[in-house]
């Protein structure tokens, strides 16, 4: 099943020039993708498209075979809570506990509260922050705000991950459990679309990419590590 | 802490708003002019009623004082004559010179130089209820027995009293109107200064898939807390205000103002102003952020 594609897509702000030009993608269920290309080539504008942040100023774009278009403003919500994103600046909010900010997406999906703090507690865990459950998000070091923007974007096991520059501001090492964690979500279906400027990783994970340049898209194949890593996931990352 | 616990997660932290501060106090100023109003209204109508209850079909003849006491009596016996033998005129009584006296007292004192003044007999007429008297029939006629006396019909300063007391409680109703669209206004600038502070969590909300009506909610029982808040305490202001009031009007002589009688369903309206208020901030809020999130995509 395709889960995103976006023809002939075009992008502006305001009556600035198009940051998105001609954009036409396809990515089906279960695919890792990816997304590369210079500072300001317009990553993170593409990935604001897909989690439905903005509406292109042309082309068209299907999300789960809607086209957003055509879709009741409605019926959004909806779309959007099949979607994970992890946002660049991880947009935690700062006036609740770590606990409470990987719940909101199922507070938001008006999941039983019994649920929400089984589930919660069970992935805060396996990402190594069941110590840090009531800490608010200000007090963590950067490597453990990503984790809990992580797992915020995943706690309703979305079908589509978005993830923009999720590896920018944390250790090699950290970067590389990250991603298996995510191919771990990737195994269980969840279609992953990841921007990053870490050529090596792109290079060690080799998957397909989403390159990027003064606006314009190209999918192209992955890029062929020397050597695929022998990290192993293991029961929880630290 | 939160006046009332919803059993929602408030994900806006909208507790530590500037507006969080003051809106009680302003909601609480409102609710206090509005319970005045509300009250003024209903003394005016109580005193309107009252007023017409009291003079409604019944007239007052007076008879000017005469040379000697056996004159006035003929002009008087004359006088009655003619009105108990009108087919509108139900009962016609001299009133005592006492009660004359005891009428002139909150104006001219508790004087015994009132005891020697010459003052004009008074005759109180009951009429049939809504038969229509010729007054300048009868006039004419009492004139022929009695030079000089008059009637005086109460339905005309009734007219004017009712007319006067409707215009106040216009007045009052207008007043409670502007307090109305005050609060509206207030709170729905309110809630859009706590839209703009907290942008930032509301995007977030809003890009995980909260509905609008979830984040909408979080506002409206916001407003709603402080709504019944400030409305109980501008409640609680306006208790002592009644009772200050009350105990002046009851120093004022009751030959001058009738007694107020204030319904159920009034104390009811004044009792129930919190929970109005509580309601208008709820809804005022609802509004106020379901139009602003439809701008959002």
């Amino acid at each position: 099943m395709v889960i995103v594609k976006l023809e002939n897509v075009g992008l502006r702000y305001g009556v600035g020039p198009e940051v998105l030009r001609d954009v036409s993608l396809t990515l089906e269920e279960g695919a890792f993708h990816f997304l590369t290309g210079p500072s300001g080539a317009g990553k993170s504008s593409l990935l604001k498209l897909m989690y439905l942040a903005h509406r292109p100023t042309r082309g068209l774009i299907s999300l789960f075979g809607s086209d957003i278009a055509t879709t009741g403003r409605d019926t959004l919500p909806a779309l959007r809570r099949q979607v994970g994103v992890v946002f660049q600046e991880f947009r935690l909010l700062d006036h609740m506990s770590t606990f409470d900010n990987v719940a909101l997406p199922m507070r938001v999906a008006n999941v039983h509260e019994k649920d929400i703090r089984k589930h919660v507690t069970e992935l805060l865990t396996w990402v190594g922050l069941k110590d840090h459950m009531s800490a608010r998000p200000s007090t963590l070091s950067g490597g453990q705000q990503q984790r809990v923007a992580l797992a915020r974007a995943v706690i309703t096991r979305p079908r589509l991950l978005l993830a923009d520059e999720p590896t920018g501001n944390v250790d090699d090492k950290l970067a590389v459990r990250l991603l298996h964690l995510l191919e771990e979500l990737n195994k269980l279906g969840t279609t992953i679309v990841m921007a990053t400027h870490n050529e090596g990783l792109v290079r060690q994970f080799g998957h397909p990419r989403i390159c990027i340049e003064d606006g314009r898209v190209e999918q192209m194949g992955p890029l062929r590590p020397a050597h695929r890593p022998n990290v192993r996931m293991e029961g929880k990352i630290r | 802490m939160s006046f009332l616990s919803f059993n929602h997660h408030k994900d806006v932290p909208l507790d530590k708003d500037p507006g969080t501060r003051f809106l009680p106090w302003l909601i609480a100023f409102m609710v206090y002019l509005a319970a005045l109003s509300v009250v003024a209204t209903a003394i005016m109508q109580s005193v309107s009623a009252r007023w017409e209850r009291g003079v409604s079909d019944t007239l007052t003849v007076q008879v000017p004082p005469g040379d000697s006491v056996k004159q006035d009596q003929a002009q008087i016996e004359g006088v009655l004559k003619i009105l108990r033998a009108h087919p509108a005129v139900v009962l016609a009584e001299p009133i005592a010179r006492t009660h004359v006296v005891s009428l002139l007292e909150p104006w001219l004192g508790n004087s015994r130089a009132l005891d020697n003044m010459p003052l004009p007999h008074l005759i109180d007429v009951s009429l049939r209820s809504g038969m229509d008297v010729d007054g300048q029939q009868l006039v004419d006629a009492m004139n022929k027995v009695a030079p000089g006396a008059t009637m005086d019909d109460h339905r005309i300063w009734l007219d004017r009293l009712i007319r006067m007391s409707q215009t106040l409680e216009w007045g009052a109703y207008i007043v409670l109107s502007l307090i109305v669209l005050a609060s509206i206004g207030t709170v729905f600038f309110v809630t859009k200064t706590g839209l703009a502070i907290h942008q930032d969590v509301i995007e977030v909300l809003h890009l995980i898939g909260a509905q609008d009506t979830y984040i909408a909610r979080q506002f409206a029982e916001h407003a709603l807390n402080l709504g019944l808040r400030g409305g109980l305490l501008g409640l609680a202001a306006a208790g002592p205000t009644f009772a200050g009031f009350a105990y002046l009007y009851r120093q004022i002589d009751s030959a001058l103002l009738p007694d107020i009688d204030i319904g159920l369903w009034q104390w009811a309206t004044v009792m129930g102003l919190p929970i109005v208020a509580a309601a208008m901030g709820y809804l005022t809020a609802r509004v106020a952020v379901l139009r602003t999130l439809r701008k959002m995509v």
